[in-house]
């Protein structure tokens, strides 16, 4: 395999955090962390009610109680809104998206959705006034399965008299009729239905708001637990009106993300319109319940998916269908994520231009849907790896061996793909051989022949997925390909103070990622400077203006290497004051360790530290040079960054109780260049993890009035210690040849591919037993049911 | 009604709603943020402290409850000099924690589970920190954080 060398020296080190110091003593300051005093608080009237009219409004008795400032209903702010609730990814010219306001004014259309709210001197006090607040409801049929709501038969918006919201193609140029002539002359065909179930992303700190105004100084600073500060303030000040230059956005520390902080809320708009309209502060934070109901859900998709394979399982066609489910509402980035996974459908296989995507999505009267992560991109990866293992079954060959019978090969990189991307590099036999090995692959089919004979109640499945990710979300003209509201690049400034000590200000918004860990480790390398002497600015928008945050595993294959990109220029400045100052050629000056020196005159030397002053005085800086050591960087990058990987899950399955216990999970993964291994493992672990959890624990379940039935964290199952196997992480280095970092995204490669490793390797476990798909989440009772009925069973 | 409660060494004395919960009080009435809320359900274990030395969920309790009696935060852990606790120094030095939310409830319930059983097996550290729920890390530091501070 073609493995490169880890960097060495500080970049590639197992250096240990600099946030955690903080974040472990309690000292962290979080949104509801941050006191300030005469706060209001705001608390929201929910609807009880997946779909209702909303006959009337009562707040006289709630607005009479103590402590209470005020009551309104929806009705009563419509004026304080310049536009309605923001969906940045209008996907297609037609795409219908109903208008969708804070608090709803006529309709409540998912149980969780805002229709009056409450600001009181406690949060006490305005919850207590919530319960005063009499709503008069007209309760509507609900529609909350994704086939129903494409029939129309009961029509959630009436001003958009339908309920799908757009039908998206993609669309490659001179196939038409390739992938009907592939299946037409196909060895092999699968053809699979798959449900992703919707997921609640639960990140550990509920959102939290705190508006901050300046009545007199007409400032208003927004404090939230957002992945996105920046996106935040343009959304919030086109949303309420305000003039952007007067609000500043700052994301202290924030307790995880996953997608669901990646988005624009009816709170955060509410607090700050409140605390504009009353002249005082208004914070609001959520309870549990409220998060499961009213922060976005994820997944939540039907795919029908076929493959078409020639005789010897390599594929020739592609077809795929999918339903998304939108929720009630668009927000930020709903409609874009089925998007997102539809050029990873061929995973990491070949595939000529023979592939016919499809994407129709519907509202439904349940939480609105979004990113979370992964978005698109694990459904997709789920899709094509358990298609994979079907059609290996079908043929009767090892599911590793059609895998690579299908991989792109080593040498085609890079490679143009079925869609027209260009995958920038790859070895994906590489890491399916390391994956293999480490989890010895053939020791354990050997076993597994032995120990799934009939009558066996335990029952060993080997699961894998060989993955594909697509991230950085960049570059921006393809995002405007895909009629993305925004772009994908992102900013970067690093200043070298008089003392030689260097700030960076990145536009990226860590939730957990450890930025300031790896920016200070990147600047540290290119500057040959100490890392403790680097200090990381982010996630205030007064402080570092230009950004779009973090999500998409984006930051460093962009913020990252916008970083890299400034101290290049850094350097090369200092290089031009160093050259004047030691009266040499700037050529022929080298730059390592911190100090310049002129080639061939060891003694020469001027270390960047001097310069640093030097530029800070300005006595004696070349003609027309700016005083001050400082550069700064928007980064566009040239293409999305394609890391991969091979993760292979055993479990061991009990037939009697339909109980599914991993027993061993090897996560290989390729990631390109790593700045700190033991964030990467970080990544991976609760990556896979996460994804684990959907395979085997979670799932929103509504019932057919539309009512969340997994509305606290004691009904819906986010998986604790003693129900997780340990991750066995390895890794493959391929460069990525599109940044001088050659790094890719890691966030959400862990939970892209375990989810189809787990459940391929039930699949595989049950196989014996007639059984050839088992829906997610395999619990128990799922895994048992469906085992009865393969085996006849009528119980 | 009035109650003194012992916090990290200091008594603090207020007079509290009986309805306040002693997560409440702390974070509150008294201003110590670092003990933090993920549910209301007593699911996550966000809010793990130590009551007269032992880890309780500090939402499964009302102020009034802990009247007299003397409790331990995440702030009281590192010592006045700056010292990390030993179980901090482990979470720190096998990247136990990301973004660091479940993080004071992990290393409060992780220390009291040490008291009771110095020399857990992993399974015994998965199973004794069940009560605690983390969302990035997947638990494997966290579990190799704990192993590490019991093996010294």
């Amino acid at each position: 395999m073609t493995m490169t060398d880890q960097p060495t020296g500080v970049l590639g080190s197992r250096m240990l955090r600099r946030e955690d110091p903080a974040l472990l003593t309690g000292e962290a300051r979080y949104t509801a962390d941050i006191a300030v005093p005469g706060a209001l608080h705001l608390a929201l009237v929910r609807s009880p009610y997946a779909r209702a009219k909303i006959v009337s409004i009562d707040t006289s008795a709630a607005a009479a109680m103590p402590g209470v400032r005020a009551v309104y209903t929806g009705a009563e702010l419509a004026d304080m809104w310049a536009g309605p609730m923001p969906c940045a990814w209008p996907v297609t010219e037609d795409m219908k998206n109903p208008t969708h306001f804070p608090l709803a004014v006529s309709q409540a259309n998912y149980v969780g959705d805002g229709v009056a709210c409450v600001i009181a001197e406690t949060a006490e006090a305005a919850r207590d006034a919530v319960e005063a607040v009499m709503v008069e409801y007209q309760p509507l049929e609900a529609v909350v399965d994704l086939e129903d709501a494409l029939s129309d038969r009961v029509v959630i918006h009436d001003e958009i008299g339908t309920n799908r919201s757009y039908t998206w193609d993609l669309k490659i140029e001179d196939t038409e009729g390739a992938c009907d002539a592939a299946f037409a002359a196909a060895a092999y065909k699968v053809k699979e239905r798959y449900i992703q179930q919707r997921l609640i992303p639960a990140a550990m700190e509920p959102r939290a708001v705190l508006a901050v105004p300046q009545p007199f100084g007409g400032d208003m600073t927004l404090y939230s637990a957002t992945q996105v500060p920046h996106i935040l303030k343009v959304m919030t000040a086109l949303t309420l009106g305000i003039p952007e230059h007067q609000l500043r956005v700052i994301a202290p520390a924030v307790g995880g993300g996953f997608g669901s902080k990646l988005n624009v809320y009816a709170e955060e708009l509410l607090c700050v319109g409140l605390a504009r309209r009353h002249g005082v502060a208004v914070r609001w934070t959520e309870t549990r319940s409220e998060g499961c109901q009213a922060t976005i859900h994820g997944r939540g998709q039907i795919q029908d998916i076929e493959l078409a394979a020639d005789a010897d399982g390599r594929l020739t066609g592609l077809r795929v269908r999918l339903i998304g489910d939108m929720g009630a509402y668009l927000q930020l980035v709903t409609p874009g994520v089925p998007l997102l996974g539809a050029f990873l459908y061929a995973g990491v296989y070949e595939l000529p231009k023979a592939f016919d995507f499809s994407c129709t999505s519907v509202f439904t009267n349940m939480t609105p849907t979004d990113a979370y992560r992964g978005a698109g991109r694990p459904e997709a990866t789920y899709a094509i790896e358990r298609a994979m293992d079907s059609l290996a079954y079908q043929i009767g060959i090892d599911p590793l061996e059609l895998r690579r019978r299908n991989f792109i090969p080593v040498d085609k990189f890079p490679y143009e793909a079925y869609t027209g991307l260009v995958y920038d590099s790859g070895n994906h036999d590489g890491a399916a051989t390391l994956a293999a090995d480490m989890v010895g692959y053939d020791e354990l089919r050997a076993r597994q022949a032995q120990q799934n004979v009939p009558g066996s109640t335990k029952r060993l499945g080997i699961g894998l997925s060989t993955y594909f990710e697509m991230c950085g979300l960049a570059p921006s003209r393809v995002l405007a390909s895909l009629n993305y509201g925004a772009g994908g690049w992102e900013a970067a400034t690093v200043r070298v103070l008089p003392t030689n000590k260097v700030q960076v200000v990145t536009g990226t918004s860590p939730h957990g990622q450890g930025h300031e860990t790896a920016w200070s480790m990147i600047v540290a390398e290119k500057l040959g400077i100490s890392p403790d002497d680097v200090d990381v600015l982010h996630s205030d928008t007064a402080i570092a203006p230009l950004g779009l945050d973090t999500y998409g595993s984006r930051s460093l294959s962009v913020g990252g290497v916008a970083i890299a990109m400034t101290c290049d220029k850094v350097i090369d400045k200092a290089r031009q004051i160093a050259a004047h100052l030691l009266e040499a050629n700037p050529d022929d000056l080298e730059f390592t360790g911190g100090e310049f020196r002129v080639a061939g005159s060891p003694d020469r030397t001027m270390p960047l530290a001097a310069i640093a002053f030097e530029a800070f005085t300005a006595h004696n800086l070349p003609d027309g040079m700016e005083p001050n050591l400082e550069a700064h960087t928007t980064y566009d990058p040239p293409n999305f960054s394609w890391p991969f990987g091979t993760h292979i899950c055993v479990v061991e399955v009990d037939t009697e109780t339909g109980e599914v216990e991993v027993i061993k999970y090897v996560a290989v993964d390729d990631c390109g260049n790593q700045v700190n291994p033991l964030i990467v493992d970080g990544q991976v672990h609760g990556g896979v993890i996460q994804g684990l959890a959907q395979a085997l624990f979670e799932e929103a379940v509504y019932d057919a009035d539309g009512n969340l039935r997994t509305s606290t964290l004691a009904e819906y199952l986010v998986p604790a210690a003693s129900d997780v196997p340990p991750v066995i992480t390895g890794h493959t280095v391929t460069p990525s040849p599109t940044n001088q970092l050659g790094v890719k995204g890691v966030g959400e490669a862990g939970t892209i591919a375990a989810t189809p490793a787990v459940i391929n390797a039930v699949v595989d476990a049950l196989s014996g037993l007639g059984v050839r798909n088992v829906p997610m989440p395999a619990s128990p009772n799922t895994v048992w049911s469906i085992i009865n009925a393969a085996q006849g069973g009528s119980q | 009604m009035e109650i003194t409660v012992t916090i990290n060494g200091k008594a603090h004395t207020a007079d509290v709603e009986p309805r306040q919960l002693l997560v409440q009080f702390i974070r509150e009435t008294v201003g110590l943020t670092g003990t933090n809320i993920g549910c209301d359900t007593s699911s996550c274990g966000a809010c793990s402290i130590h009551l007269d030395g032992e880890a309780v969920k500090s939402c499964t309790l009302l102020a009034v409850q802990a009247d007299g009696h003397s409790v331990t935060t995440i702030e009281g852990m590192a010592s006045a000099d700056g010292t990390l606790h030993p179980m901090q120094q482990a979470f720190m030095e096998n990247h136990g924690l990301q973004c660091g939310y479940c993080t004071p409830g992990m290393v409060m319930a992780a220390t009291s589970l040490l008291k009771e059983n110095p020399n857990p097996t992993e399974e015994e550290v998965r199973i004794g920190l069940e009560g605690n729920l983390c969302r990035c890390t997947g638990y494997h530091n966290i579990v190799q954080s704990v192993l590490a501070c019991a093996k010294g």
